[in-house]
């Protein structure tokens, strides 16, 4: 008997849609001469200072297995970083666990609070990753969509319509990926009032929040009574250009952080030690470093969404994150058609909007984390590009 | 203004060829607002001048000899270090000159087309000025960086096309 065709496959997995990123990916990458304003990361390598220690960690001969939460030095520098940045205060003894990434921390925050058929509420367009690991986890995603008029801001009525009694939890993604808006203090502050009136937990993917340009970075977890029913997820990979290293952290209240660890243990053992030896440079000795990189992407974030508006594109400007998303609608061309079209004939690789949910449609995903000369000219292609159509 | 103006020439300090439209963009002022700021900064001597840093082993079979001299100095009554440091600087084939903490006093950078050129500099030239005491001249071999650039042929991107 030989396994044959996806009759073997568990149903769940089958269920999932293949991600359109992918495809896009496949497309771009058998071309040549691409400018690719499709990478979802840092164009910086990592800072030099993090690089240099990780290598003397595994010239120390640490090379063996940490803690299953991480380094507890780590821990303790985490703690220190989200109090004196966002005025947090996290026990690093058992309200912190370092995990492979902030992809993983999410999948261990809904697998540790859910239970089969429980919905979790979606933002859309967002991180394309959120709703399979609903999925996987055992819980239903509940999709709402954020409006493009209101700047892709999700509004805390929004959320409370979506709300049924097997509501467990809402993922909030601020700065977002793909739109790069920011919920400030007040807004948090509505959504934090729902919340609070259902019993819910609040997953917040804060990935992105040094790199927040216009106003200080509100925490959800600091809104008032929010920290006992957040988990907050974070790591290196964007502010400190740190995405091979896969490195992330979720903070929360004790009793979950512990339940993540126990599916930690079993599953992962713990993150990467060398990676945990270079993230502990980073959050020692790499605040001038971010503040540099946080700087040329503001840049380069002003540059791209003037030259966008100038091409007659609607482009709100974001508050974070490395990504601006105009709208394309005004070509009559869907998001696919768009960025197919655009790949083939001026060579830009751009990511539809549609793949980060279908309220993305009609956008497109440009990251602007690519140097000034590849902007510039793929700016001007993008407009040839428009006025050829 | 002022952070304008420190973001204007951290561009430029990066690249002096960057074009005033993107600068404008970038800081988020005027393309003209951006041409008054270069020029009160150019009036000012805040900018002093736009060179370009060239790898010279590309072009030339024999790239120009570097040296840095560690010069011991009387300092003048009155001028201290400054008087010797002008005599010093005016010579055209002196690339730098800085006043060090430690062990010597003057640091001179000179640039020269062979050895034997900067020696006869040394020699004839710098030992000879009344206020110096000695010299010590150490010859660059290899240039790895430069002004902060990495004198190699540049990092590509590693990164894959597209990713979430």
């Amino acid at each position: 008997m030989t396994i044959q065709g996806t009759s073997y496959l568990s149903k769940t997995v089958e269920s999932l849609k293949p991600s359109g990123i992918r495809r896009f990916f496949d497309l771009a990458s058998k071309m040549d001469n691409v400018i690719s304003l499709g990478v979802g990361e840092p164009d910086f390598v990592t800072p030099w200072n993090v690089i240099e220690a990780s290598y003397h960690s595994l010239e120390q001969g640490y090379t063996a297995y940490t803690a299953n939460s991480g380094l507890l030095e780590l821990r303790k520098e985490i703690s220190h970083f989200l109090n004196k940045h966002y005025s947090l205060d996290y026990n690093p003894e058992n309200q912190l666990i370092v995990t492979v990434g902030a992809s993983q921390a999410i999948d261990l925050a809904l697998r540790a609070i859910l239970n089969p058929g429980e919905e979790v509420i979606v933002v859309e367009p967002g991180f394309v990753s959120y709703a399979p690991a609903v999925t996987l986890a055992g819980g239903n995603p509940i999709t709402v969509h954020a409006d493009a008029e209101k700047e892709f801001k999700v509004q805390a009525e929004q959320l409370e319509k979506a709300i049924t009694p097997n509501t467990k939890a809402i993922i909030l993604c601020s700065p977002n990926n793909p739109t790069g808006t920011v919920l400030n203090n007040e807004e948090l502050g509505k959504i934090a009032a729902v919340v609070e009136k259902h019993d819910l937990i609040v997953i917040s993917d804060e990935i992105y929040a040094e790199l927040t340009y216009d106003e200080s970075f509100t925490s959800f977890a600091s809104i008032v009574e929010m920290e006992e029913r957040t988990i907050l997820i974070s790591g290196f990979s964007k502010a400190f250009a740190m995405t091979g290293w896969r490195l992330g952290y979720a903070a929360g209240p004790v009793s979950i952080i512990e339940a993540m660890t126990k599916i930690h243990q079993y599953t992962m053992m713990c993150a990467p030690t060398m990676a945990q030896h270079g993230a502990l440079e980073a959050l020692r000795n790499g605040e001038s470093s971010v503040q540099k990189m946080k700087r040329s992407y503001q840049q380069r974030r002003n540059f791209v969404v003037k030259a966008l508006k100038e091409m007659g594109l609607d482009c709100h400007m974001p508050g974070g994150a490395f990504y601006v998303f105009p709208s394309i609608k005004k070509t009559g061309l869907t998001s696919e058609t768009f960025a197919e079209k655009l790949l083939h004939e001026e060579k830009v690789a751009v990511v539809p909007g549609n793949v980060f949910g279908s309220s993305g449609e009609g956008y497109i995903r440009c990251s602007y984390a690519t140097s000034l000369k590849q902007l510039d000219e793929s700016m001007k292609r993008i407009n040839r590009f428009i006025n050829n159509i | 203004m002022k952070q304008k103006e420190i973001e204007l020439l951290e561009l430029l300090e990066e690249n002096a060829r960057i074009n005033i439209e993107s600068i404008a963009k970038m800081i988020d002022v005027s393309v003209e607002e951006t041409k008054k700021m270069i020029e009160k900064l150019e009036n000012d001597n805040a900018i002093l001048g736009y060179s370009t840093i060239i790898n010279w082993s590309k072009v030339l079979e024999s790239e120009e000899v570097t040296a840095m001299i560690d010069v011991k100095v009387t300092p003048a009554r009155g001028v201290g270090f400054d008087k010797v440091a002008e005599r010093i600087y005016r010579f055209p084939e002196v690339k730098a000159v800085y006043l060090m903490s430690g062990a010597y006093d003057l640091s001179v950078s000179v640039e020269g087309k062979t050895m034997m050129e900067i020696s006869r500099f040394v020699s004839e030239k710098l030992s000879t000025l009344d206020t110096v005491i000695s010299t010590t001249t150490h010859f660059v071999l290899k240039k790895y960086k430069h002004d902060g650039v990495i004198f190699d042929d540049g990092e590509d991107d590693k990164r894959i096309m597209v990713t979430p």
